[in-house]
């Protein structure tokens, strides 16, 4: 699905990620942890192109992305969701528009697609909040919309940016459920999360491999976790 | 290109509402589209109407010319019909006639009364001219008059109808060059709107590239936004430099040039083209801005 070989990433010349190697192969579970500012973000950027490796090769689903074209690109990102740690939502748009946005911007028929778009919100619980604005929803509400919206085009892959950084501990749980009933529909899930306790309680419900980012590096996790 | 400017048409009323609107860059591109309309719709006016009065003075003129006979009073009849013989014969020369006393008189009036007493004065006779299709030789026709018609000066206007056209080209020349400025500065104040608003936008922009947009999607949103204010812009200032020129005096000798400004006949659908150039000029600077914008996004 998703391949680093040999990347390093650097910036404003200090090198943030080196030497990275990794496949996310299809269905597979990770989680990525590290020290805040340790370069989670800045991988996850690398796997959906926005980003750049300064040295090495990234590849999504067999094709180099420095090969993309903006269009191309566009079209990779519609297979790969993304939950960003800010969700980043239109602020004048209501939150079902929001979430259907990948679906608009590919030009899909909306009235063919109201039907999996309520039943998304159901599924996220946010059916009662679909004509609220994003300024008006609390951060558990924030982080399942987003979820909501990166999963909307059934993508292959779903990659989450610390997506129970805002939200209290039985919030955390209902959205690490929802993305191993992901994972459990065969769709390949990275979740950056500094939350160990997160981590051990998903290595309950799912196999999941951990990564740490330790010295621009990044390694398999030990057995603690 | 033209495929890019029908797709505007296409509306997409849910990829209209990813932009956020826009106020105040909203109002400065209606407001430049109507301003510049406006004033071009008068440089149009002025363009056409210089147009008009330059091929009429080449026209009119061209095709007539005086001969001025000066001679002692009793040899002015003689040589004046010698000098019509001679017209008569010469190719070119469509009808020749001799001015009455009353036609000099009322030429002449403007300088010295109507109530010049032109037979105790040494008026020449004036002849006037009128060519057919093919004209007639000047140079031919002066040689052959100094030979049978000594008191004969043949005018053909040349010396004073090549300033006055001259003068009547360079202000439509002027006109144009009016309307394609006006062009170049509706353009500059939309770019400079398009990119408050791109940039304004960034963040949106952002986040329609993560969820996969193309480009052409995102440039479309601003681009759509942009042509329609300028098109709605640009007709309200046609209509009102319209009704301007509607104001202006209608054309009449006593007034001359001045009062021939404005718009004859089919020259009326000529402004009905000013919106659709604002409009183009608006779908090309806001793609350029959007494009030379998203190349900076990842």
């Amino acid at each position: 699905m998703i391949e680093l070989e040999q990347v390093g990433y650097s910036y404003g010349g200090g090198e943030l990620l080196s030497d990275v190697s990794i496949r996310l192969t299809a269905g597979s579970f990770h989680f990525l942890t590290g020290p805040s500012g340790s370069g989670k973000t800045t991988f996850l950027k690398l796997c959906y192109g926005a980003l750049q490796p300064t040295s090495g090769q990234v590849r999504a689903f067999e094709t180099d992305m420095r090969a993309l074209d903006r269009d191309q690109m566009a079209l990779m990102r519609r297979r790969i969701g993304v939950v960003h740690q800010d969700c980043r939502f239109l602020d004048h748009l209501p939150l079902a528009d929001n979430v259907a946005l990948p679906l608009t911007v590919s030009g899909r028929d909306m009235a063919q697609e109201s039907s999996n778009l309520s039943e998304l919100m159901n599924w996220v619980g946010l059916s009662e909040r679909a004509d609220a604005l994003p300024p008006e929803l609390s951060g558990g509400e924030r982080q399942r919309a987003a979820l909501a919206r990166a999963v909307i085009m059934s993508p292959d892959v779903v990659l989450a940016d610390e997506p129970t950084g805002n939200v209290d501990w039985e919030m955390s749980q209902r959205l690490l459920q929802l993305l191993v009933e992901l994972n459990k529909m065969g769709k390949t899930v990275l979740i950056a999360s500094h939350d160990l306790a997160l981590i051990r309680a998903a290595k309950s419900q799912v196999q999941a491999r951990v990564l740490r980012i330790s010295n621009r590096r990044l390694q398999l996790a030990g057995a603690d976790l | 290109m033209l495929v890019r400017f029908s797709m505007l048409f296409s509306r997409d009323a849910q990829a209209d509402r990813v932009v956020p609107p826009s106020g105040f860059t909203a109002q400065l591109t209606l407001f430049a589209s109507g301003a510049m309309a406006f004033l071009a719709v008068f440089a149009l006016a002025l363009s056409l109407a210089s147009g008009r009065l330059a091929d009429r003075w080449a026209d009119e003129l061209a095709r007539s010319a005086t001969l001025r006979i000066s001679a002692p009073s009793d040899q002015m009849a003689a040589q004046t019909q010698a000098a019509l013989t001679v017209l008569g014969q010469t190719p070119g020369i469509a009808r020749a006639r001799a001015l009455t006393s009353d036609e000099q008189a009322a030429l002449l009036a403007p300088w010295f009364g109507a109530d010049l007493p032109l037979d105790s004065l040494p008026v020449p006779q004036l002849i006037e001219i009128v060519e057919d299709e093919t004209g007639f030789d000047a140079t031919g026709l002066r040689l052959r008059l100094s030979a049978e018609v000594p008191g004969a000066v043949l005018d053909d206007h040349t010396r004073w109808r090549r300033p006055l056209v001259k003068a009547a080209e360079s202000l439509r020349r002027l006109g144009w060059i009016s309307i394609a400025l006006i062009g170049g500065a509706m353009a500059a104040m939309i770019t400079l709107a398009a990119n408050a608003a791109l940039s304004a936008n960034r963040q949106v922009i952002e986040v329609l590239r993560l969820v996969g947009a193309k480009d052409g999607y995102i440039a479309q949103a601003f681009v759509r936004r942009f042509t329609f204010r300028a098109f709605i812009g640009a007709a309200v200032g046609t209509a009102l430099g319209l009704g301007g020129v509607l104001l202006l005096p209608e054309a009449s000798d006593e007034g001359g040039f001045l009062t021939g400004l404005g718009f004859q006949g089919l020259g009326w659908l000529w402004p009905l083209v000013v919106p659709v150039l604002g409009a183009s000029v608006a779908f090309v600077a806001t793609g350029t801005a959007a494009r030379r914008t998203l190349k900076g996004l990842s």
